[in-house]
């Protein structure tokens, strides 16, 4: 049996998307930007797509921008709205457990002269709202927080923080990364006061390498990238028609059934959560019992490495990730984990399984029943 | 304008009557490295040289560095090939050469002829002194030094003639398939992947065995000393490469025996295990990256302890080596940077805090003899259930 538990990391693809990046492929294969009616033609989609995600969100289609993922629009929300409003201020605020999307950029920025604070987060992954009210200044150009951390599951509460930032300093910016949270929460920019939005394709069973940046119509932002001027002159390289045509349909299929899907992933987890507290020496991390997005869960096996659990998981089909899978490049260790205050025992030995509409009750008891089977052994064996 | 290479062997020229195997295997050799080459060649034995010709258009950079990695080879000279149209046109032709090649460059040369074709009917002296004048004439700024000379001119008066002044270092070496074959014991570190290229280096066919330990080393581990081996086999030829199950034996020894000890037990078994497949591959002796005191277990008491289960030689190409001198191998075959890819060996997750250093050969005995329950049906299944995968670039 196959038990594909990494839903965070990437997802499958819907046949529907399939389908309609087969035909952008195969048949309507134009280039967007040509005159003739091949041109035309491909252009439909890419602005179909643009309809269908606007009308996801609640905003202008020509707010949206299509970038390459999710670590295109979070580089660009954070340098692009640098460089445009500079002269405004320098003053940058992002929280402590942020995807190397935007800790990188954000640290770049610092070393360019921008200054950067980093609010804490509690043993949950609560933002501290006094921390972030006490640091919005008035030379504050950005706030840049996360829908759904990746790894832990938390979950920011977006309208009190869009709220909060704007009574502290209308002119500063929010920027929501909707990475893990876009197809799981409905999420209205406008009302929110959400000025920008990061989303990635492939976590909604769309393809790779595809994404968008919400761009509130007032915010002032510099292009990163130049070229032939596609897009209004805002995000140059001839559209990805495939890719974009596949996550338009992905949002129309995945908004469709958000509430079913929701509680179907929803239950799931507090039923494997149930499961796995009646383990020895397993401990949850991250949300309490019914908090937190309803596709991630963050746990701890505590006297087994989660990489070789990881693979021992692997040996019988089922696939889950050890800390991040985008950050596994690193030797480093995860560090939401790390900025929730867990022990070097609780994070070593940290696994995240998430999960996706697809994912079934079979699925989880089997991997349950593997759990059990596996632990003893695995930590019979433990480095001495 | 470059027409062939002449290629210059060193060691194989005192080979006696044996001289022919070693040629021949040195022709072959620099064909299978040039069967990638853009372009076509042929090469060719004659009176004591190895010649390359291209037989049409081909990739030049490509090709040198293909002949780079033919063990064996001490030089390679890319020469211009001219007929033989009268002393004149020779005149011509090598003035322009040298033009083309070092043009306004201030240079000290000398010419060296050498005249197979006896009825030339200049001597070589001569031919050498009117050149150097040609020479001169034609680059101003060159000057004539016969002893130590900057760039020596090369005119071989052959059917054709031969002209090159380049001399582009080879690997030196032995050709390979002329020394037997050895079984190396490779892991996803620096080391054994040099010391595979080194004992290549001398003539000898390579096959590999590396052990693997899921799931406590990962597919990417497994994937990675892949890669390595076919980074090897760019110079060494197509490895066989032996991929051994190791967990339960690993286990095992980890149940039974004190922990400080696995490490130097477990490479008991390695070593035994290798010379097993050795034997099954024809191999006449083991090759590990091991070099003095690089860690406990390398210390000399720990290799006198793994060395003692060996029937077979085992060599140690690096013993004497310090790790810059290692890492500057790797650096220079390209291994380094797969290297150091930083997935987890079997020979890593078990280890002790606090391993034996000086092993006491009869104590590590005692403590395997715990072991005799199962150890041999283990040891025999692992190598049964070994994957064999091909690794050739």
């Amino acid at each position: 049996m196959e038990a594909y538990l990494d839903n965070s990391a990437t997802t499958r693809c819907y046949e529907e998307v399939r389908d309609i990046v087969v035909k952008t492929m195969m048949e309507d294969y134009g280039n967007p930007s040509s005159m003739h009616l091949k041109g035309v033609e491909a252009e439909k989609y890419v602005k179909e797509a643009a309809r269908e995600i606007a009308g996801t969100l609640k905003v202008q289609e020509k707010e949206i921008y299509f970038t390459s993922g999710g670590t295109e629009s979070d580089n660009w929300a954070l340098i692009g709205t640098a460089m445009a409003n500079q002269r405004k201020g320098k003053h940058i605020i992002t929280t402590v457990f942020e995807h190397a999307a935007i800790s990188a950029p954000a640290a770049w920025l610092e070393e360019q002269g921008f200054e950067v604070t980093r609010i804490p987060v509690d043993s949950q992954g609560k933002l501290s709202m006094e921390e972030l009210a006490a640091a919005v200044r008035e030379d504050t150009i950005l706030v840049s927080a996360m829908y759904v951390n990746n790894e832990l599951g938390a979950v920011l509460p977006v309208e009190e923080t869009g709220a909060l930032i704007k009574e502290k300093n209308p002119d500063t910016l929010f920027h929501l990364d909707a990475i893990q949270a876009y197809g799981k929460y409905r999420i209205y920019p406008k009302k929110m006061k959400i000025d920008l939005l990061s989303v990635s394709s492939h976590k909604i069973h769309g393809p790779k390498g595809v994404g968008f940046l919400y761009i509130g119509d007032k915010v002032k932002i510099h292009p990163l990238i130049l070229g032939g001027g596609q897009q209004k002159g805002m995000r140059s390289g001839t559209d990805n028609v495939p890719g974009i045509a596949g996550m338009g349909e992905a949002a129309r299929i995945i908004y469709e059934h958000l509430e079913e899907n929701n509680s179907h992933m929803r239950e799931l987890k507090e039923y494997f959560r149930r499961e796995l507290e009646k383990f020895e020496n397993v401990e949850i991390n991250g949300p309490k019992a019914g908090e937190g997005a309803p596709h991630i869960l963050n746990v701890s096996f505590l006297g087994v490495r989660s990489e070789v659990l990881l693979h021992a998981l692997e040996d019988q089909g089922i696939y889950v990730s050890a800390g991040s899978a985008c950050s596994s490049h690193k030797k480093t260790g995860s560090s939401s984990l790390g900025a929730i205050g867990l022990s070097p025992e609780r994070k070593e030995s940290a696994v995240r399984f998430s999960f996706s509409e697809f994912t079934t009750k079979e699925e989880l008891d089997y991997t349950l029943e593997t759990l059990k089977r596996l632990l003893p052994m695995l930590r019979r064996y433990a480095r001495k | 304008m470059y027409k062939a290479f002449l290629i210059k062997y060193a060691e194989i020229a005192i080979k006696g009557k044996n001289r022919y195997i070693f040629e021949d295997a040195l022709v072959q050799q620099i064909k299978y490295q040039l069967r990638n080459v853009e372009g076509t060649f042929k090469v060719v034995k004659e009176m004591g040289r190895i010649f390359v010709y291209p037989q049409d258009e081909f990739d030049y950079e490509e090709a040198v560095e293909a002949l780079k990695r033919v063990f064996g080879i001490y030089g390679i000279c890319p020469a211009v090939v001219l007929e033989d149209q009268g002393f004149q046109q020779l005149s011509k032709d090598v003035a322009e050469y040298v033009k083309k090649v070092y043009g306004e460059k201030a240079l000290t040369f000398k010419v060296n002829t050498r005249r197979n074709k006896k009825s030339y009917p200049m001597q070589s002296m001569e031919v050498s002194s009117e050149l150097g004048a040609v020479i001169l004439d034609a680059c101003p700024n060159m000057k004539v030094d016969v002893h130590n000379p900057q760039v020596t001119v090369n005119v071989e008066i052959r059917n054709k003639i031969y002209l090159y002044s380049e001399n582009i270092p080879g690997p030196g070496g032995m050709p390979l398939g002329t020394n037997g074959s050895a079984m190396l014991l490779l892991s996803g570190g620096i080391d054994s992947p040099v010391a595979g290229y080194m004992i290549a280096k001398r003539g000898v066919t390579i096959d590999a065995v590396y052990f693997h330990a899921p799931p406590y080393t990962s597919e990417r581990a497994k994937q990675k000393v892949i890669d390595l081996a076919k980074l090897v086999s760019r110079y060494a030829g197509p490895i066989r490469l032996h991929i051994v199950n190791f967990t339960d034996i690993q286990l095992y020894i980890y149940d039974k025996c004190p922990h400080e000890e696995l490490t130097i037990i477990m490479r008991r078994y390695m070593m035994k295990i290798a010379e097993e497949f050795a034997k099954k591959d024809q191999c006449l002796a083991l090759v590990t990256g091991e070099s003095i005191g690089q860690v406990a277990s390398q210390t000399i008491h720990s290799l006198a302890a793994t060395n003692e289960v060996c029937t077979m030689p085992v060599f140690r190409p690096l013993i004497g080596f310090d790790k810059q001198e290692i890492v500057d191998v790797a650096l220079k075959i390209q291994t380094y940077e797969t290297s150091i890819l930083p997935y987890e060996d079997c020979c890593t997750i078990f280890v002790a805090k606090h391993p034996v250093t000086k092993p006491n050969i009869q104590v590590i005995k005692k403590s395997e003899e715990r072991l005799q329950e199962k150890i041999d049906d283990m040891l025999k299944k692992a190598v049964e259930t070994a994957e064999t995968v091909i690794c050739e670039v």
